[in-house]
């Protein structure tokens, strides 16, 4: 049968049934998350009868709620996100950035990290990649700073359980903290910091990028949902499991006098404390909204968020391959002050 | 015969394309030679900048991610 239709009316034919497809996903995805709120008050209040207000019921509910939520937003955000990705990659990046002047560079450097499909283990031939074309060290680390900060997970989870006020104050910063960090590394010439083998690296010529058809780029971004849902939905489950018990169990602002604004050293303490919790940061997230409920102020709150993700152990380790302790000693101490300075700052002018 | 290579530093994404390349090359009872290209100067020489690639008789057909089996097949059935 397949044999009688020209090459062209076939794929004009899977063309079709694709769409159909995507409309009908679309359909239930709108469906099932408008459902979701009398579904779960249904399930607590009227199936097991627990009491409206009690303890039970509150944290019940409020787990009903948020796990389908927040992997319903997590699955549908990361698929469009994934779509727009297959337009980007590394090495077209890199060409976008080369011949670029620091300042221009950074700005783009940082913006290109949001888009650009990275994860960290492959951070060390980025690195080389970038340097050995040519690309100035601070605008390499602008992108290095962006690219795991803003990544789609803690922005979906920001954007599900804070608003997108929040999640845009986060991207926001983000990209302010990436452009400065890299400007100010840029400034201080720590060429000579790099690992020597480095600059003798030539590498060969890029790989040609390849045609993608709207078909492959739809199947790479399912691809993609179901590699990062897969890994993290377990942590999301967790996060809010214990969140919901936070919810339901803690009694209002009794956070406040060791999260809260007054509590100066909170700020600090928050940023330490979240740079060895990378893995979860979809499990922290969850976590530390419930904490907010409860008189954590939200400049801590968002210190603390952006050093679980932006300041990762093993991404360090990674990076020591490629830099003397110096520079990644710096690297580091410039991250550090930056997202104490965050938490000060909004602490100091959000009410 | 043919000459299959996984660039990549060891993460599990370089494990599972070794897997999958495996996998396709015996469906198709063909045999091949497989390389674990682990050292970064030597993977920067192919040009790529996201691991895992994956080349086939000296030629990057995929980086960045992990292709499908009927994708490893067709490159493979083309080298």
């Amino acid at each position: 049968m397949t044999q009688l239709i020209p090459p062209s009316a076939q794929a004009r034919k899977i063309n079709w049934k694709l769409f159909l497809l995507l409309v009908g996903i679309i359909a239930v995805w709108v469906l099932a998350y408008n459902y979701i709120q009398p579904l779960a008050n249904w399930i607590t209040y009227g199936l097991l009868k627990l009491g409206e207000g009690s303890q039970l019921g509150e944290s019940l509910a409020f787990f009903l709620y948020d796990v389908p939520k927040i992997l319903l937003l997590l699955s549908g955000m990361i698929f469009l996100i994934s779509i727009l990705r297959t337009f980007f990659s590394p090495e077209r990046t890199r060409a976008l950035l080369g011949g670029k002047r620091e300042g221009v560079g950074n700005v783009l450097a940082a913006l290109l990290g949001i888009v650009t499909p990275f994860c960290s283990c492959s951070a060390v031939p980025l690195f080389i990649g970038f340097v050995e074309s040519g690309i100035p060290l601070g605008v390499t680390f602008s992108f290095l700073v962006a690219a795991p900060t803003i990544n789609e997970v803690a922005v979906v989870l920001l954007f599900g359980l804070f608003g997108w006020k929040i999640a845009g104050l986060y991207v926001v910063t983000g990209l302010i903290i990436a452009i400065l960090a890299g400007i100010f590394i840029g400034r201080l010439h720590l060429e000579s910091s790099v690992e020597d083998f480095v600059w003798q690296i030539h590498s060969g010529t890029v790989a040609e990028s390849e045609h993608l058809t709207w078909a492959n780029r739809l199947m790479r971004a399912w691809q993609s949902v179901k590699e990062i849902v897969g890994k993290v939905w377990l942590y999301v489950l967790v996060g809010i499991a214990v969140g919901a018990a936070i919810h339901g169990y803690v009694p209002e602002s009794a956070l406040a006098g060791i999260m809260g604004k007054q509590a100066w050293w909170s700020v600090p303490a928050a940023v330490l404390l979240g740079v060895p919790l990378y893995f979860n940061a979809a499990g922290v997230i969850p976590i530390v909204s419930a904490l907010m409920e409860k008189g954590a102020s939200l400049g801590t709150v968002l210190a603390f968020m952006m050093s679980v993700v932006g300041l990762s152990l093993p991404e360090m380790i990674i990076l020591r391959r490629v830099l003397k302790p110096k520079l990644l000693g710096i690297f580091i101490g410039i991250l550090t002050v930056a997202f104490i300075i965050t938490g000060y700052l909004f602490n100091l002018i959000l009410v | 015969m043919l000459n299959i290579k996984i660039l990549g530093s060891g993460c599990a994404n370089c494990k599972r394309l070794e897997q999958i390349a495996r996998k396709v090359v015996t469906d198709n009872n063909m045999e091949a030679e497989f390389e674990k290209v682990m050292d970064f100067p030597e993977i920067m020489k192919y040009g790529v900048m996201s691991t895992p690639g994956l080349v086939v008789n000296g030629k990057v057909v995929s980086s960045g991610r992990i292709p499908s089996e009927g994708e490893v097949s067709a490159w493979i059935k083309a080298a």
